[in-house]
């Protein structure tokens, strides 16, 4: 047996299916939610450093190549919460209420009403803070 | 028989997937866009002063640390699970540097909050 078994190409393969196009976007996001980290750690230490090591990551902050990277952060962080809401009536506990299962769209929509809550009470938080 | 330390992980990926949820989109519009563009919070809404203090206070010092661990920890745990997918063997090299990547991130940011003072 010395023959070459075919070996199907896989690269680009989830190209081939909107499912798995789906499937590879949700997974991309958790790139930007490490970016995200990644720059509020780098925040972190640089104000751990001191007033002009802070000014310098504000600095970078505000340079276009950083907001535009905010801003594809931005949608990313959307994907994710659309698909971690989506995914998550497979991934929880089964919930009865009245002896009837909770709908999927109806924890997907508790999910977004969550983020909601919390991204305007972030705001409001950062507003009523502002100086 | 040998305990599997993959629920640990899990838990991580779970716990900064949904802190990520609620939290990510308002986020990075505070502190990579409305505070950076001035607009609609003024610009010096992280000067040195308030910065320094929300980090000394002990909610914002817990909420830092909280944030940037679990998201970090969610992150690579996607990302480990992710590599066979884009042809890259997920093996004991690849979980050191996701799972250390991680473990970095949440050393330095507690040892530079603790620096930072209370």
């Amino acid at each position: 047996m010395n023959r070459k078994a075919y070996v199907r190409p896989m690269h680009g393969w989830w190209r081939r299916d909107p499912f798995f196009v789906r499937y590879m976007m949700r997974e991309a996001t958790a790139v930007a939610v490490l970016a995200y980290a990644i720059v509020l750690t780098v925040g972190v230490v640089r104000l751990a450093q001191g007033e002009a090591a802070w000014n310098g990551w504000l600095q970078a902050l505000r340079s276009p190549w950083s907001l535009l990277m905010h801003a594809v952060l931005l949608v990313a962080m959307f994907v994710h919460a659309k698909s971690w809401f989506e995914i998550m009536p497979k991934t929880m506990p089964m919930m009865v209420v009245g002896g009837r299962r909770v709908a999927s769209a109806t924890i997907t929509r508790s999910g977004w009403a969550a983020t909601a809550v919390a991204s305007i009470v972030l705001l409001t938080v950062a507003w009523w803070l502002r100086p | 028989m040998k305990r599997s330390n993959a629920p640990i992980f899990w838990l991580l990926f779970g716990a900064g997937g949904m802190l990520s949820a609620l939290l990510g989109i308002a986020l990075v519009f505070i502190t990579g866009l409305a505070v950076p563009l001035g607009w609609p919070l003024p610009a010096d809404s992280l000067s040195y002063p308030r910065a320094l203090a929300f980090a000394q206070q002990g909610v914002g010092k817990g909420f830092l640390f909280v944030v940037i661990a679990l998201f970090a920890w969610h992150a690579v745990h996607r990302i480990f699970h992710s590599l066979h997918d884009i042809g890259v063997h997920n093996g004991a090299l690849a979980k050191l540097a996701c799972y250390g990547g991680a473990t970095v991130v949440t050393v330095v940011v507690a040892a530079s909050l603790l620096s930072i003072g209370f």
